[in-house]
C-alpha cells in the first residue's frame, strides 16, 4: 500500500495534491465535477482587504504549452470570502489554505488577522508575487528585504502557519527563500507565474487588456523544477511545488526536486478532473520508480 | 449539469469562408443541451479549451451541431478533425436562452458573423412553439454567409453584408425598423454590434449572448467577466451567461 500522506506545518495532507490558488475559485464549481474530499487540501483564490473588480478583459490568452493571465486579484474581499466561501468548504474534510494578498503591509496584516479568526482555515499562503496588479504583489516578491518585512508583519499576528509564495521574476531565488525563512516563514510555495506578453497579430496589440500577464502551464515546469532544486539545500522549511503540473509523473518530479507537496493550477482548465485523476495514478507512479511513500521521494533528486 | 465526455464526430464541413460546421454524437449532451449553451472543446495539444456555441440539437439522432470560424491555431486544429474521431468536450456549458416566454407572438433575432449559430437553434425552438420569427443576419461579405436558407424556411429573413456583396449594404441596425413589430428580441454577435443593437432597442425587452476568452469555462477563474449594476458589480460570462438580459450588463 503506497502511503500518500504528508504532514506539513498546519496541514495533515492525505495526499500531496491540492488545487493552486486562483485556478479553482473557492471550490464550488469543481464540486460539480467531483467530491472535493479527494483532494489533499484546497488553496483558495487570493483575498484582499476590500472587494476588487480586477482588470479589463481579455484576461487570458493561450500560449505554446501554457497560458497568460491577468485577472488582477478580483475577489469579493476577505470578510465576504469568510462568510460565504470558507463556510462552503467547511462541508468537506479537506484542509483549507487561505491565499493572502494586498497593496500594503497593513492590508496583508488585516487579511491575515481575519483568517486567523476563522477556525476552518488551516494555513496562510502569502501572495507576494502577483504580477498583475499595479501596487503590491510583486513589489514585495522581487526584493528580499520587502519580502522579509511583509512576512515578519504577518507572522507577528498569525498563529496559523505562513507559506510564502515566491515569484520566479527575481534574479536570486535562493536569496528570496532564505530571507523569508529567516523572517519566520513556515513554508514556501514555488513558483508563481512568470511575467509575459503576447501580441495579437490581427489587432497588432497586446492580447491581454492588462498588456502583461503571468505565464503558467506546462511551459514553465522546468523553471519551477530548477528553482525548487536550487532552493532546497539552503532551507529547512518545506516547499509546496507548483508550475505546470499536469500528470502524476510531474508530482514525482517536483518531489525529487525538493517539494513536499504540490499545487495544480492551469491543468484544471484543460481537464477539470486533473487533480483526482492525478491522485488516483500517483501510487502506481511512485511504485514504478521504487517508492513506497511520498515522504521517501522528497528531495531524492539531490542524492549523488 | 455539464459533464466531460468524448463526443463522436459525424461530419466536418466548410459551409462558408473559414466557417466550419461539425456534427457530434453523444446521447447525454444531445439530451441535456439547450439553445444558447456552448460546448467547451479541447483541441489536442492545447492548454485552454474553446467555447463554441451550439447551433442545433437533434434529440432523435442524439446529435449536436456546432459552427466555428477558423481564427487561429486552435480552431485550425479543430477544423482538421475527421468523422469517426472524438472531441473532448465539457458541456453543455452556460445558460441558454430563456424559452418560457410562451406569450411571445413575434421574436426578432439579430445575429452578426459567428454570433449567428446560437440564434439558429433558438429560431428553430421558437418556431416549434408557434412564435413568429423574424431574423436579421449580418456578415462581412457574401463568401461569409451561411444558414440563410435555413432561416428563410423558419421565417422572414434579412441579410446584410459589410461590403454589399449580398443583401443590404450596411449594418444590421439599418434593417430593424423595416423588420417591423416584435415583442422580444435576441441578439448575438461582436460587441460593437451588440452595443448598437441594445442602444437602438433600449426600450424593448431582449436578450443578448456574449463571447469572451475563457480560462476554466466553469466560473472559477474569473477570466470572462462582464460588468453590471449588481452588488458584486460583475457577471461571469461562462457560468452566469453567456445569455444575459439586454440591459442587464454593461457592454
Amino acid at each position: 500500500m503506497t502511503n500518500l500522506a504528508v504532514d506539513l506545518p498546519g496541514l495533515r495532507l492525505k495526499n500531496p495534491v491540492m488545487p493552486a490558488s486562483g485556478c479553482f475559485g473557492f471550490g464550488r464549481e469543481y464540486s460539480d465535477f467531483y467530491d472535493l474530499n479527494k483532494l489533499g487540501a484546497v488553496i483558495m483564490k487570493a483575498a484582499t482587504g476590500e472587494a476588487r473588480l480586477g482588470n479589463a478583459t481579455p484576461r487570458v490568452a493561450e500560449t505554446a504549452s501554457g497560458m497568460l493571465n491577468a485577472i488582477g486579484l478580483q475577489n469579493p474581499g476577505v470578510e465576504q470570502i469568510i462568510a460565504s466561501e470558507v463556510s462552503f468548504l467547511e462541508g468537506y474534510h479537506v484542509p483549507v489554505v487561505a491565499n493572502v494578498a494586498g497593496s500594503t503591509i497593513q492590508e496583508y496584516v488585516t487579511v491575515a488577522e481575519a483568517f486567523n479568526k476563522t477556525p476552518s482555515v488551516s494555513a496562510l499562503e502569502l501572495n507576494i508575487s502577483c504580477p498583475n496588479v499595479k501596487e503590491g504583489g510583486i513589489q514585495f516578491g522581487s526584493d528580499p528585504d520587502m519580502a522579509a518585512k511583509v512576512t515578519e508583519h504577518v507572522k507577528a499576528v498569525s498563529h496559523l502557519p505562513v507559506y510564502v509564495k515566491l515569484s520566479p521574476n527575481t534574479s536570486d531565488i535562493v536569496a528570496m527563500a532564505k530571507a523569508v525563512e529567516q523572517a519566520g516563514a513556515d513554508g514556501l510555495s514555488m513558483i508563481n507565474t512568470l511575467t509575459g506578453m503576447q501580441i495579437h497579430l490581427a489587432s497588432q496589440k497586446p492580447t491581454l487588456a492588462n498588456k502583461t500577464g503571468g505565464l503558467s502551464g506546462q511551459a514553465i515546469k522546468p523553471v519551477a523544477i530548477r528553482m525548487i532544486y536550487a532552493v532546497k539545500p539552503h532551507i529547512s522549511i518545506p516547499i509546496i511545488g507548483m508550475g505546470g503540473i499536469a500528470e502524476a509523473e510531474d508530482v514525482l518530479e517536483f518531489m525529487l526536486a525538493g517539494a513536499s507537496a504540490v499545487a495544480v493550477g492551469t491543468a484544471n482548465f484543460t481537464n477539470p478532473y486533473t487533480c483526482p485523476e492525478m491522485i488516483n495514478r500517483l501510487p502506481g507512479v511512485l511504485q514504478q520508480y521504487g517508492y513506497e511513500s511520498v515522504q521517501d521521494a522528497i528531495g531524492r533528486g539531490h542524492n549523488e | 449539469m455539464k459533464e466531460r465526455v468524448d463526443m463522436t464526430i459525424l461530419s466536418v464541413k466548410e459551409i462558408a469562408l473559414d466557417t466550419m460546421e461539425m456534427t457530434l454524437h453523444h446521447p447525454y449532451i444531445a439530451a441535456a443541451a439547450k439553445p444558447g449553451q456552448f460546448l467547451y472543446v479541447l483541441a489536442e495539444g492545447h492548454t485552454l479549451r474553446r467555447p463554441i456555441s451550439i447551433a442545433s440539437i437533434d434529440s432523435e439522432q442524439e446529435t449536436v451541431t456546432i459552427l466555428f470560424k477558423i481564427i487561429g491555431d486552435g480552431t485550425r486544429c479543430l477544423a482538421r478533425l475527421k468523422p469517426g474521431m472524438t472531441l473532448d468536450t465539457v458541456g453543455p456549458s452556460g445558460n441558454g436562452f430563456a424559452l418560457q416566454e410562451t406569450s411571445l407572438q413575434t421574436a426578432l433575432l439579430i445575429g452578426g458573423g459567428i454570433g449567428v449559430p446560437p440564434l439558429y437553434g433558438l429560431a428553430h425552438a421558437l418556431h416549434e412553439q408557434g412564435v413568429n420569427v423574424k431574423t436579421i443576419l449580418g456578415f462581412q461579405s457574401k463568401a461569409h454567409v451561411f444558414y440563410k436558407e435555413r432561416f428563410e424556411r423558419i421565417g422572414q429573413t434579412y441579410v446584410v453584408t459589410d461590403d454589399g456583396s449580398l443583401g443590404h449594404h450596411g449594418l444590421v441596425t439599418d434593417i430593424v425598423d423595416e423588420a417591423g413589430e416584435f415583442d422580444y428580441y435576441f441578439s448575438c454577435g461582436p460587441v460593437p454590434m451588440l452595443k448598437a443593437v441594445t442602444h437602438q432597442l433600449q426600450d424593448q425587452p431582449g436578450s443578448i449572448s456574449l463571447e469572451e476568452r475563457m480560462g476554466c469555462g466553469t466560473g472559477a477563474c474569473l477570466a470572462c467577466m462582464i460588468r453590471d449594476d449588481s452588488a458584486s458589480g460583475y457577471k461571469k460570462i461562462c457560468s452566469d451567461g453567456p445569455v444575459f438580459g439586454a440591459n442587464g450588463v454593461i457592454l
